[in-house]
């Protein structure tokens, strides 16, 4: 299958990526991993008149580390952020990573295309969210940094006007009493999660000082468990609290049916990933190594 | 577009329009047949080359972001007419059974050798969850791709994306 003809560019810099994007109008896009790009346009759903491609613009892949903050460049692939020895120390980050789509895909999508393209069943925001997130920004006007829960307003839409684009996502390293995980369920490697929950614990001690959790896939955006956080918070964490967390969780999911399952079962899955990722985040903030990433059918 | 790259180390000049995928660069301008296109959606994997080192899927991937890159696909795996250990490894283990699946899976068994000499089994279910062979014949092809790391582990041979 051909994608429709397009007029291709390839951009040296994103300011000319930027500038590029605003000639040529709002049917252009731009060309990160194309893993989901490609394939729209290739069924038709997306027939964009021009690409302004990003791959070959340099340094925009860069992973790396100022004071208490992890920079990592629009470009950087999934795969090459799985691979980080600076991403290693936030695991939630890694749990993401190592786990999208498949080895294939991990090769050539992209970080920053990931959050650009805000599919509500996209695996960086919810992760992203429950840590202390901004995105950097770039236009022909200039640059800005957006704090990432105000990026996405809609499925498939973020707050980026015509002709920016997003350059690099900047993380605020946890403090040391804080750990989280990341767990998405999926019918097979290739496919998107039918739902995914992401968890930031700050513990003192057995209490929780300080609860995040985010719910992938089961709404139109990443969706805040603010009920199921305050189960958790200035509480010390027991089987009934982390019950408790799981059916505030469940009540505050909004999935739609669809070929991934119904809405009782969506609920039910976002219920049992909580209870999972409360778990392991405990684990990893008592200091032990836990290895865990999306799980499907079949995988041991 | 003018575009240069190596495919299987060897150098091209083309000319591609920008809309020209690259497994179709490989099997219609190169006459490289040996990738297959299965479900040119980006799923199953049969389409699997490495680009610059790294398996991908050419089915979703444009000739011209290859552009000044090198492609191995499943016809350099062979040296001098003689088999590649994991190529051996998949006939003598029967790890094919129509065969269609199989370029991909050899591709990206070469990345996963590659970059993890001694996979553990979930390592090895992991790095092939791109690849669906639709006979099922997984047993054979784990067994071959063990068998495949143990061949390229005591034959040191010249690493696959090296030429």
């Amino acid at each position: 299958m051909y994608p429709a003809a397009f007029r291709y560019y390839r951009a040296n810099s994103m300011k000319e990526a930027a500038g590029l994007l605003l000639e040529l109008g709002e049917d252009a896009r731009a060309l990160a991993g194309g893993q989901s790009l490609i394939p729209l346009m290739k069924l038709r759903l997306a027939r964009p008149s021009a690409l302004v491609d990003l791959n070959f613009i340099p340094n925009v892949s860069l992973i790396h580390k100022p004071h208490q903050e992890i920079r990592i460049g629009a470009l950087a692939h999934h795969a090459q952020i799985a691979d980080s020895k600076i991403v290693e120390q936030v695991p939630i980050l890694h749990d993401c990573a190592a786990g999208i789509a498949d080895a294939q895909v991990r090769n050539r999508g992209t970080i920053g295309g990931s959050l650009a393209e805000a599919d509500p069943t996209g695996d960086w925001a919810p992760v992203l969210l429950t840590l202390a997130t901004d995105v950097h920004c770039v236009s022909v006007e200039g640059e800005r940094t957006i704090p990432l829960r105000d990026f996405a307003i809609d499925a498939y839409t973020t707050v980026m006007r015509p002709g920016e684009l997003l350059d690099e996502v900047r993380i605020k390293v946890p403090p040391k009493n804080s750990a989280g995980a990341y767990v998405a369920f999926k019918r097979c490697p290739s496919v998107y999660a039918s739902a995914s929950v992401a968890v930031q614990l700050t513990m003192q001690g057995k209490a929780c000082e300080d609860a995040r959790i985010q719910l992938g896939c089961v709404g139109l955006t990443a969706i805040r468990a603010q009920n199921a956080e305050a189960e958790l918070r200035g509480r010390p964490i027991s089987e009934r609290t982390i019950q408790l967390a799981g059916e505030a969780a469940m009540s505050e999911a909004e999935p739609q049916p669809d070929m991934r399952g119904s809405v009782a079962y969506k609920r039910v899955l976002v219920g049992a990933l909580l209870r999972r990722a409360i778990g392991i985040a405990l684990r990893r903030c008592s200091g032990e190594h836990v290895e865990v990433s999306h799980e499907y059918v079949g995988r041991n | 577009m003018p575009i240069q790259l190596k495919v299987n180390g060897k150098p091209y000049e083309l000319s591609v329009e920008p809309r020209l995928l690259l497994v179709e660069l490989l099997r219609e301008d190169l006459n490289l047949t040996g990738t297959h296109i299965g479900c040119d959606t980006s799923y199953c994997g049969a389409c699997t080359v490495l680009l610059n080192g790294a398996n991908v899927k050419s089915c979703t991937v444009l000739a011209v972001q290859a552009h000044q890159g090198e492609v191995l696909t499943v016809e350099g795996l062979a040296r001098n007419g003689e088999l590649h250990p994991i190529q051996k490894a998949f006939a003598e283990n029967h790890g094919l059974q129509c065969g269609f699946c199989t370029p991909g899976l050899l591709m990206s068994t070469a990345y996963l050798l590659s970059k993890n000499p001694n996979p553990t089994e979930a390592q090895i279910r992991k790095a092939i969850g791109g690849n669906t062979c639709r006979c099922t014949g997984y047993q054979n092809i784990l067994k071959a791709i063990r068998a495949a790391a143990g061949l390229m582990n005591s034959v040191a041979m010249v690493k696959p994306n090296e030429d």
